[in-house]
Formats: C-alpha cells, sequence, structure tokens
C-alpha cells in the first residue's frame, strides 16, 4: 500500500468507529431526523462542523492547508441535492454510513450499495448530456461564503456558532 | 448532560467534536504526507467501484467515457477511506456488542411489511437516485455536509438545506400514514 493508501485507511477506521460510537448511521436515526423526529445526525454533524471550522480556518491562516470549494453550478448543485434528498429518504443511508451500516450488521445497506454502484454508471452515461444542459446554466465557481457575502470569515464563524448552539437548545427542549 | 446514550452509544454532541478533531487532523496528515490537502467525502469512490466492475465487461467503454476519465479509476486516498469506515463500524459495534444482523428496519417494516424484497427494493431504487443526485451536486453528506460545511462553502449551504428539504418531503409522503 502506498502512503495515500495507509493514510486514508486509518481515518477511515476512526471515522467509522466514531460514525458507529455516534449511533447515526442506522436507517431508524437518518429517517428519524428526516420526520424531525430524532435529530441524534444533526447533533452529530453540526457539532462535527463547529469544531472543524475553527482549526481548519486557523490552518489556513497559518498557510498550512488549502481550501477545496465545490463549485456553485446552480442547476446542478439544486437539482443533484434534490435528487439526493429523495433517494435518501427511501434508500434511509447516505454514501458514507450505507458501507458503515453493513459494518455493523445492516445487511439490507448492500442493496443501497448496489443502488448507488449503478447510480454513479448511470450518470457517467449522462454525463455528457448534463454538461450540455444543467451543467451549463450558471455556474459561480468555486466560491466561500465569506467571499459571496464580502464578510470576514472570522465574524461569520461566531454567528455560526451561536446560530448552531440556538439550534441544539431547541433540539434539547423539544427532545429530539 | 448524560455521555452516554440509552442505546449505549456516545453522546452525539461528543462523537460529534471528535469527527471534528478527525476532520482538522487528515487535513494536516493528507497536506504533510501526500501534499495535497484532502478533504473527506464518500461518494465519488462509487464512482471509481462502478468504474471498475464495469471495465471487466466492456473496459474500451470506460476508457472512452468523459465522466470516468476525468474521476481516475483508482484505488485512491478516498478508496481506503471507504473500506476503513466499513472496519471501524465493524470493530466498534463487535466490541460493544450493538452489532445486530437488521434485514428489515423498523419505521420501514411498520409501513412495508417485513418484506426484505421490498426494503431491497426500495433502497436499491432510492440509491440510484440518491447516487446521480450527489455526482450532479458533487458531493453527498460527508462531501459537502461535513467538508463543505466547515469551509463555509457556498454551494454546501445550498446543497445541505435542499438535502434536508427534499429529504424531509419525501420521508413525510413515504413514511407517514394518512390520519384516517
Amino acid at each position: 500500500m502506498s502512503i495515500d493508501q495507509i493514510l486514508g485507511l486509518i481515518t477511515g477506521v476512526v471515522f467509522g468507529f466514531l460514525l458507529q460510537k455516534g449511533r447515526v448511521i442506522r436507517f431508524e436515526k437518518q429517517i428519524g431526523a428526516l420526520l424531525i423526529k430524532d435529530m441524534t445526525i444533526f447533533k452529530f454533524m453540526l457539532s462535527s462542523i463547529l469544531v472543524g471550522m475553527v482549526g481548519i480556518f486557523i490552518l489556513s491562516d497559518m498557510g498550512i492547508i488549502t481550501f477545496s470549494h465545490k463549485p456553485l453550478n446552480v442547476g446542478a448543485v439544486v437539482i443533484g441535492a434534490i435528487l439526493f434528498g429523495i433517494g435518501w429518504a427511501v434508500m434511509g443511508f447516505c454514501p458514507g454510513t450505507s458501507v458503515a451500516a453493513v459494518g455493523e450488521g445492516r445487511v439490507h445497506a448492500l442493496f443501497a450499495i448496489a443502488g448507488m454502484l449503478v447510480g454513479a454508471a448511470v450518470f457517467a452515461e449522462l454525463y455528457p448530456f448534463l454538461q450540455a444542459t444543467v451543467m451549463a446554466w450558471q455556474d459561480f465557481g468555486k466560491i466561500s461564503l465569506p467571499g459571496a457575502l464580502g464578510i470576514s470569515r472570522w465574524v461569520l464563524v461566531p454567528i455560526f456558532w451561536a446560530a448552531t448552539i440556538g439550534l441544539f437548545v431547541v433540539f434539547e427542549k423539544k427532545g429530539l | 448532560m448524560k455521555l452516554k446514550t440509552k442505546d449505549g452509544g456516545w453522546n452525539p454532541y461528543f462523537a460529534g467534536a471528535l469527527v471534528g478533531i478527525l476532520a482538522i487532523a487528515s487535513v494536516c496528515a493528507t497536506t504533510e504526507l501526500m501534499g495535497k490537502t484532502n478533504y473527506l467525502g464518500a461518494s465519488t469512490t462509487f464512482v471509481r467501484v462502478a468504474g471498475f466492475v464495469e471495465k471487466v465487461f466492456a473496459s474500451e467503454h470506460v476508457a472512452q467515457n468523459a465522466y470516468f476519465a476525468a474521476t481516475k479509476i483508482k484505488v485512491d486516498w478516498q478508496f481506503m477511506l471507504i473500506i476503513g469506515i466499513f472496519l471501524g463500524s465493524l470493530i466498534s459495534s463487535l466490541t460493544d456488542k450493538s452489532f445486530q444482523v437488521e434485514k428489515v428496519p423498523p419505521i420501514w417494516r411498520e409501513r412495508f411489511g417485513s418484506s426484505m424484497t421490498k426494503r431491497g427494493a426500495g433502497a436499491f431504487l432510492g440509491g440510484i437516485v440518491a447516487m446521480i443526485g450527489a455526482r450532479l451536486a458533487d458531493g453527498c453528506p460527508s462531501g459537502h455536509g461535513l467538508s463543505g460545511m466547515m469551509q463555509l462553502s457556498a454551494s454546501s449551504f445550498v446543497a445541505l438545506a435542499l438535502f434536508f428539504a427534499a429529504g424531509a418531503l419525501t420521508a413525510a409522503l413515504v413514511y407517514r400514514r394518512r390520519a384516517s
């Protein structure tokens, strides 16, 4: 194995371990969040964003790491995200959690993985068509929210923290 | 606040915060050791696996496909990350005895019965639609939800909001019985 592969494997083992400990990979938790009955996955996800965000911005300010923004290609992001949401609700897993779900014995996630592989192959076939249509509508490129709004990231980070903690308080008060 | 949940898991805020630390460690390690900052993600690997499988039957076709060419069919960092996620979950669930063979989950069974064929068909068809969407949007809840949000990417705010909105609407239609 190359160093890249070893690093990926180690990171993945820790990631999978924490996803399983957080109990966020199960169908009930994924659908529980979409039915707004059990917000465990959002508590987990938003907590990692809050912590990760501060570290990543400090490292970027120090010039150690580079950002990797995904392009805001409006048609692609909007239509793609809506399709993902529809599929997610029926499947009850997302790409990363599906493999973890198999790891904790949820064998029905194997069907989800098979479906996603077919979906990936279908997308590869549709790619030239999508490039000429949906993806050609409007592309704002790889922009960040601070860049788009013209506000410093160090102003947005505390706002994001405050809004998220407010959401956590609501989750706990309502017992979600 | 309890550190353990009723089902024996870890407090989700705590486990989530640890993933935040993992993400920071991971961007440092990938930048240092691979020369390029890599962010956590999952869905690109499904394209690579699909490419590997298709290559067996139609290698010419895969070679000519623009998307497979752009994605590069190889076993890279993220590919091993996905294998690691499976192993990590297996280790965690076996050691805390939460590993459980489940064919049909409770919420699904309540609505559609205990047929594994029905559940399998739902998971399969949902998977096709979700992956087409994830590749079009250029990310899933890992790539957009975690990594994109951590960098305050504009596209990730749009993607995550719509993942949830479309998912919640669909879930309400699929799993909620009409009050009769």
